[in-house]
């Protein structure tokens, strides 16, 4: 074999060769992905990672800190319902870097979140976001989280209002943080109040995550008005015709509706014979109360606000 | 295998045994030792554990290390003697020298790590007095350390066959790091949008994925090991191997060597 044939020939083994591993590869991931990526963390201490660590544990944390966004958005995508790693992750993150205030931030809305929306540990969340304030006191913003993890999943307003305010008297803090701590004092089992702070999460989010998840709480208290609000006018309408209407035509005919009636996601609302009004698909709009299907399944069981 | 590529391998097999390359199965017995007769004092229910975690740490690090600095020295060595020189005037091909210097390394390293592997099981008998099914999980995660040597001799030798020794050892240390993370990078790609995803995938690929063969914790906790994956690590290392070495017997075969 002459030198232009092998290297003919060591190019052609070098390239299949390259090209078979990397499909290998690839069928690897996926065996790996059903069968072995359990949930295991080989080294749950913070502080002997920081040790580990050799001074460079900012790095350190921001890996950490990736790999729990990226844990959390895997099972959030497959709806998971146990998030048995996520406060592990961002418990060693921050034990790496105190000062990530945006793990804190993260942690406490997903950690306190039912599933399949957060881990449903709101506790947790409360003793991260603690944790949070004692490292970073003058971060106005964890004592906003702090509130309404306090007042949207653990229903202790007077503790929230208590968190709203002294997050008020900090330098460059909102104004509405003073508003917040006033409002849920005095009405803090009103849905109006959990809308009010909803809204305020969205606005104050930096997080896309945050912020979606602000949006799927502000859709779903749309969704229960909206419902809320046809069935009503559907009973007006029995009561003066004496009948069910048949569709939402019927309302569009007595000038009540302007046109088919719509969820936020733009998916038409359905009226049932007995005078229900349903969503199409309960399970794009997680924590709604009102509107679900016989039979199917809310996304998020919702707590009594 | 040819006789040519046979007798190269055998060579470099008695050469590695010569350099004392093998004396680190002291340094392992040692470990290994004093891990058996400690472990059971400081430890409670889980000595299993550490002697595996550690034994089968320590071979894959050893083996590494030895594959690294071994291996970004086999042609070097061979020219800075001008030995390469008398090979390469019978009738060898450069490609054959290439491939004879990896079966050579890479048998010194299977022979090394049957050693330890001895050792290993060794201890744990010491510490478990008994053996279970379960520790057949250990020879998996020893043919995956295997596997890990001989992708990382295949990686020594190509950038040994355009770098300079020293510079090898850095490159080949670094991809082995990079390696190591090949999970994590899947992951940032999986976050990145448009052509940086792309991009990073890429070259997620394309490095060799150490982290499918680490299965040390796994095999230490008892988990099993699918026979699926098994099969894919070994078509995929050889594969690798085959491409890393190729390429090295391109290179060499075009080099000055003057």
């Amino acid at each position: 074999m002459n030198r232009r044939a092998i290297t003919v020939v060591l190019a052609a083994v070098a390239a299949c060769s390259l090209g078979g591993a990397v499909a290998t590869a690839m069928a690897v991931e996926r065996v790996r992905g059903e069968g072995l990526k359990e949930e295991e963390l080989f080294l749950p201490s913070g502080a002997v990672l920081k040790r580990l660590s050799l001074g460079y544990s900012g790095l350190l944390a921001d890996i950490y800190w990736t790999r729990a966004v990226q844990y959390f958005g895997e099972l959030h995508h497959e709806k998971a319902v146990h998030y048995g790693l996520l406060y592990p992750l961002l418990d060693i993150t921050t034990q790496l870097d105190p000062h990530l205030t945006v793990a804190y931030d993260f942690g406490s809305i997903f950690l306190s979140q039912a599933p399949p929306e957060g881990a449903g540990e709101p506790e947790k969340a409360v003793e991260l976001v603690r944790r949070g304030i004692r490292e970073n006191p003058k971060e106005w913003r964890l004592y906003a989280n702090l509130g309404y993890i306090q007042a949207l999943e653990l229903h202790d307003y007077r503790a929230a209002a208590q968190s709203f305010h002294d997050g008020s008297q900090i330098p460059g803090a909102r104004p509405w943080m003073k508003v917040m701590a006033a409002t849920t004092a005095e009405h803090g089992g009103e849905v109006q109040t959990a809308r009010y702070l909803w809204s305020r999460l969205f606005e104050t989010a930096d997080d896309p995550m945050l912020k979606q998840n602000a949006v799927k709480h502000l859709r779903a208290f749309q969704v229960d008005d909206d419902i809320s609000r046809l069935e009503a006018l559907v009973a007006e309408y029995k009561k003066r015709t004496g009948a069910e209407p048949a569709s939402f035509g019927a309302l569009i005919s007595m000038g009540w509706l302007s046109a088919a009636p719509r969820d936020p996601l733009g998916h038409p609302y359905r009226l049932a014979p007995d005078g229900h009004v349903y969503v199409q698909s309960p399970a794009e709009l997680p924590f709604i109360t009102r509107g679900i299907p016989p039979g199917a399944e809310p996304a998020v069981v919702p707590k009594t606000f | 295998m040819n006789a040519r590529i046979g007798w190269i391998a055998f060579n470099t097999f008695r050469e590695a045994v010569r350099d004392r390359v093998l004396y680190n199965l002291i340094a392992f017995a040692l470990i290994m030792t004093a891990a058996a007769v400690l472990v059971g004092q400081i430890s409670i229910q889980i000595e299993r554990i550490v002697v595996v975690n550690l034994g089968l740490t320590a071979i894959s690090i050893f083996g590494i290390i030895i594959a690294i600095f071994i291996g970004v020295g086999l042609v070097a060595k061979e020219i800075e003697r001008r030995t390469l020189y008398t090979v390469l005037s019978r009738p060898v091909r450069r490609w054959e020298f290439i491939v004879g210097k990896f079966f050579g390394l890479a048998g010194t390293l299977v022979v090394n790590t049957f050693f330890m592997a001895l050792g290993l099981f060794a201890a744990l008998f010491y510490v478990a007095h008994e053996f279970t099914r379960a520790d057949l999980g250990l020879v998996v995660a020893l043919y995956f350390i295997v596997l890990q040597f001989f992708l990382m001799t295949a990686l020594a030798l190509f950038f040994s066959s355009f770098s300079t020794p020293i510079m090898s050892s850095v490159f080949a240390f670094a991809v082995f790091v990079i390696g190591t993370f090949a999970d994590e990078l899947h992951g940032v790609a999986s976050m990145l949008p448009g052509v940086s995803k792309a991009l990073v995938t890429g070259f997620a690929y394309l490095v060799p994925n150490f982290s499918s063969l680490n299965v040390i914790s796994r095999v230490a906790h008892n988990d099993p090991i699918p026979f699926s994956l098994i099969g894919l690590n070994t078509v995929y290392a050889m594969l690798y191997s085959a491409a890393a070495i190729s390429v090295a017997a391109l290179i060499f075969d075009r080099r000055n060597l003057k």
